[in-house]
């Protein structure tokens, strides 16, 4: 016995090595994609056609005005010299000032994620608090066969649900509780009843997918020997559910949390545009259209590296739960 | 794809979504044509309206058809969305073949190239080529497809590199045939059904970034219009004509339903949801009321169990995998069931154990566990008296423990729930099972996780978790088959010793003859979910009369068998319980059936030893078939 306890305390060993392995690996990755997106935004303002300067202030710009920002840019300097200045900068914090407003880039930029986490995140807080139930609540009932008018009409609502883009739904919300009950304010970000259609609309799409998958994955699980093993030992539906299948179930989903906080921030882009709502997606695209290189290149900037290190840390985190998923990640 | 076809039509909603995609593609070939004049017709007396006979989505600030200009949107939207999934998807064959076709080292630099791309959230990618291309529509179509081909190449690279590795690709790049010639006409052929589903999944998230691009002012531009860019329009009147913003949206809705629809149909992800369908037609054979009993209850017997059946709905009416069983343990007895899998001798044990579950539905003339009817009452009405005097061990101690909750708690919570422990007083009394089952250092075990067990240790901490109430009746489901030989003696030995400790009875169940004579005083023989014998375990090898019995014990290795060689088995296909055949269910493998045996189903009647059911139980066996070795 003592030998099986050797062995079970090697292959803990070799796992918890291959997971410290699995982390550095996941952290140079990291590290690489960060430097790409930096050298990215940094090229970007090099690769537009024409000047850059001209294209922001327009044709009607007086000359020494160009001439002024194309200075305050760096514009002119060898382009190696530039790229250093730009890293120098980056490590200070600064990203440079718009070439319309003459605003602190980094400043604008830290007000407006403010408003899109402000979004992001009780969105991110409403999909869970809806599907994990809805989802576990379903398998209970659906399983092996039972209830199928529930079980048909729960997927082809949630298939119909996940079809429906973003910015669609905030339409829809806005027609139906701002234009036509006028419960809440159709825009802007002004007190607690502003915040319910964003939030809603940024939360409807995710939730039921994620209720189809925790549906999937609880299904499984009350399939598995160890919940009849519970069963057998005459526990409450409740603790059988809940203590003994959800933990198992829910492992998987943690693996879209990741996927879904990604698509979450990428959702506020339009959600942010139809509610007029002063967050960073909303500076994204307004300071493209307006070509206000330097806001693009910091939006750009802190949204991916936002977006990469949510990805690697639940890439880690789901490593240190399940240690299958690092098979075959080389 | 040819094969699949059948089968995205075979479910309604594959045919929904087909038929949407006909109509979209109609609709993108034949709008413009015909309303293309009255979808940019401005009518300066008819601003903003709302719907109307003649504009029956109303209008918008120009005056022009909301409904028309929708319809004629379609072709655009769709062919961009088309011209940008082709162009992705290309990309991503191209990125996902090139490590197969490259150097190796090149190779692993596009995997690492791909890999990196793929962390980058795509809309900003869009966002960022948008930047450099500007604000154009091509702009736009090219972002969305470099956008969309670092997953898509991920998927070719994956499933290009398993088919690389088969026999017949390995055969062709020996034969010398380019590796291009390998790709194109070997590799891609077999993963060209998931490429397909993936691609019409991308297209349905190409239509919405198309969308959302135009939408936002950054994708297709004015005069030119799509859904997205109509959308973007709508909103700015939406407290006018909310319909403006509500068309296009529909439109985006059917589009991505019809696409979503026809990708899950192709995957055959509705094709087991349609299957389980066709069940529905369940006929209720018996309601599960309880017979009234006229038989007085032997009181001295911890289980009786008479008639049993179990029924589970079938496509063509109810499934019996048990049919009549009835089993008598007394205090302190052991009754072992033998039969080969599919018999219904697991089946009989989650039924006395009350784990048959919906829809399954058991029925007896008479299941009475420790005086208790447990017919009665509410599924749950007798949780206590189960959860503390009836123990089950299962086959599988790797997947009977729970991976995620110490031992600890779950030996201890059947005991709070059932017996009112507190915590530490069920951590104390689950330490002292441990000891009780010989696991060392119970104190330290019950902190631990099940993966930091042995399959031995588990099978003890499973039994030790029967023991944590005052079990009557044991009830152990192939309690050793997944261990190994030396530990399984330990196993039965520990089984034993609680027996005749604590007076326990045990039902023991076992494909394996010589497990149950070894340890139980009574045999009972399953087949096809009836019982065929019944006989002292001490005469099984020299009194068993039916075919069946003598085969089983037939099959059992001997001490001098090889063990790699494979186990003997009896000819034959044991009985599918969906086609119980007339008659003695053992007739189509019985070296001594008759004409007899077909038609009429011989029942358990006293034989020399105990009960048997066959036919021809006092005649010699056929001179070809040789005799079995009596132990
Ligand atoms: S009844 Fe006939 S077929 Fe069935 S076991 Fe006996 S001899 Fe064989």
């Amino acid at each position: 016995m003592t030998a099986t306890v050797a062995v079970a305390h090697a292959s803990a060993r070799r796992t918890r090595g291959r997971w410290t392995r699995f982390v550095l690996r996941r952290a140079r990755r990291l590290l690489i994609s960060l430097w790409i997106l930096v050298t990215a935004s940094f090229l970007m303002i090099q690769l537009v056609p024409g000047d850059p300067v001209r294209a922001a202030l327009g044709t009607s710009a007086p000359a020494e005005l160009v001439a002024a920002r194309r200075e305050q840019l760096g514009l002119d300097e060898p382009l190696l010299d530039q790229y250093l200045t730009y890293l120098r900068d980056l490590f200070t914090g600064d990203l440079g000032e718009s070439i319309l407003t003459q605003l602190s880039v980094a400043e604008t930029i830290g007000q407006r994620l403010l408003a899109t986490l402000s979004l992001a995140l009780p969105a991110f807080v409403v999909t869970f608090a809806f599907a994990v139930p809805a989802g576990v609540a379903l398998a209970v009932a659906t399983r092996q066969g039972r209830r199928r008018r529930t079980e048909l009409t729960f997927v082809g609502t949630s298939i119909v649900l996940a079809s429906i883009p973003e910015f669609v739904v905030c339409v829809a919300l806005v027609a139906v509780f701002a234009v036509n009950l006028g419960l809440v304010p159709a825009a802007g970000r002004d007190g607690l009843d502003s915040y319910v259609l964003p939030v809603l609309a940024l939360a409807v799409g995710p939730a039921a997918v994620l209720a189809r998958i925790v549906r999937v994955e609880m299904l499984a699980v009350l399939d598995a020997d160890y919940v009849r093993t519970a069963r057998a030992k005459r526990l409450s539906a409740l603790r059988i559910n809940l203590r003994h299948a959800l933990p198992n179930a829910v492992t998987a989903t943690l693996t879209l949390s990741g996927l879904m906080l990604a698509t979450m921030v990428a959702g506020t882009v339009l959600v942010e545009n139809v509610f007029a709502w002063p967050g960073l997606g909303g500076t994204i695209v307004s300071s493209i259209q307006s070509r206000d290189y330097p806001l693009v290149q910091g939006a750009v900037l802190v949204y991916g590296a936002i977006a990469l290190t949510v990805n690697t840390l639940v890439d880690v985190a789901i490593a240190a739960i399940d240690p299958r998923s690092m098979i075959g990640d080389s | 794809m040819r094969r699949r076809r059948p089968e995205v039509l075979r479910t309604p909603l594959g045919i929904v979504g087909i038929t949407l995609l006909v109509i979209l593609a109609l609709l993108a070939v034949l709008a413009p044509l015909v309303w293309g004049d009255r979808a940019t017709a401005t009518h300066t007396d008819n601003m903003l309206a709302g719907p109307s006979p003649e504009h029956w989505a109303g209008t918008d600030n120009l005056g022009r058809d909301i409904l028309f200009r929708t319809l004629v949107a379609t072709r655009l939207s769709i062919v961009l969305t088309l011209a940008a999934t082709i162009f992705g998807v290309g990309l991503g064959l191209l990125l996902g073949m090139a490590p197969l076709l490259l150097p190796r080292r090149l190779g692993r630099l596009v995997v690492a190239f791909v890999n990196v791309l793929l962390g980058f959230p795509s809309l900003l990618m869009v966002l960022f080529l948008a930047v450099i291309l500007g604000v154009s529509t091509t702009s736009a179509l090219l972002a969305i497809g470099i956008a969309i081909a670092p997953p898509f190449a991920r998927l070719v690279y994956a499933l290009g590199a398993g088919v690389a590795e088969r026999d017949f690709v390995a055969a062709a790049r020996i034969a010398g045939v380019h590796p291009l010639r390998i790709m194109v006409r070997h590799v891609l052929p077999n993963i060209a059904e998931p490429l397909v589903v993936n691609a019409t999944v991308t297209a349905s998230s190409v239509l919405l970034a198309f969308g959302g691009l135009s939408f936002l002012g950054i994708g297709v531009q004015a005069p030119q219009f799509d859904w997205g860019r109509l959308m973007q329009d709508g909103l700015a009147i939406i407290y006018d004509n909310p319909l403006a913003a509500l068309a296009p949206g529909v439109a985006f809705v059917l589009t991505g339903l019809a696409l979503n629809l026809t990708g899950e149909a192709a995957a055959g992800t509705f094709g087991a949801k349609s299957r389980i369908r066709t069940t529905r037609s369940l006929t209720e054979r018996r309601s599960v009321s309880p017979r009234s009993n006229t038989r007085d209850a032997d009181t001295d017997l911890v289980l009786d169990v008479r008639d049993l059946e179990i029924a589970f709905p079938g496509p063509y009416g109810p499934v019996s995998p048990v049919r009549g069983v009835s089993i008598a343990l007394r205090a302190g007895e052991a009754v072992g069931i033998v039969g080969e899998s599919g018999s219904g001798k697991s089946m009989t044990a989650l039924a006395v154990a009350q784990l048959v579950e919906e829809p399954g539905r058991v029925t007896a003339e008479r299941l009475t566990f420790c005086a208790t009817d447990l017919r009665s009452g509410r599924r749950t009405a007798h949780d206590a008296l189960l959860g503390t005097s009836l123990a089950v061990v299962f086959q599988d101690p790797m997947t009977s423990l729970n991976p995620v909750m110490r031992l600890g708690s779950q030996l201890g919570e059947a005991a709070r729930r059932h017996q009112g422990l507190t915590r530490r007083q069920a951590s104390a009394r689950a330490a002292d099972r441990l000891r009780a089952v010989h696991l060392s250092d119970p104190e330290r075990r019950l902190r631990q996780y099940p993966h930091e067990f042995s399959g031995g240790m588990r099978q003890r901490a499973m039994i030790a978790m029967g023991l944590m109430g005052t079990p009557r009746l044991i009830v152990a489901d192939e309690p050793t088959t997944a261990l190994d030989m030396t530990v399984q003696r330990q196993v039965l030995d520990l089984l034993q010793e609680i027996r005749r400790k604590h007076g326990t009875a045990l039902l023991l169940i076992s494909h394996d003859v010589s497990v149950v004579s070894s340890i139980c005083e009574r045999v009972l023989v399953m087949y096809a979910g009836r019982i065929v014998e019944d006989l002292p375990a001490a005469d099984l090898y020299t009194q068993a009369r039916h075919p069946y019995t003598r085969a089983l014990i037939g099959a059992v290795p001997e001490m001098t068998t090889d063990l790699d060689a494979p186990l003997a088995t009896i000819a034959g296909q044991p009985v599918d319980p969906r086609h119980v055949p007339d008659g003695c269910a053992f007739a189509a493998r019985c070296p001594r059936v008759t004409d007899r045996c077909r038609q009429e189903e011989p029942t358990l009647q006293a034989g020399p030893a105990g009960t048997v059911a066959c036919w021809h139980v006092g005649d010699p066996l056929p001179a070809e078939t040789k005799e079995v070795a009596v132990g």
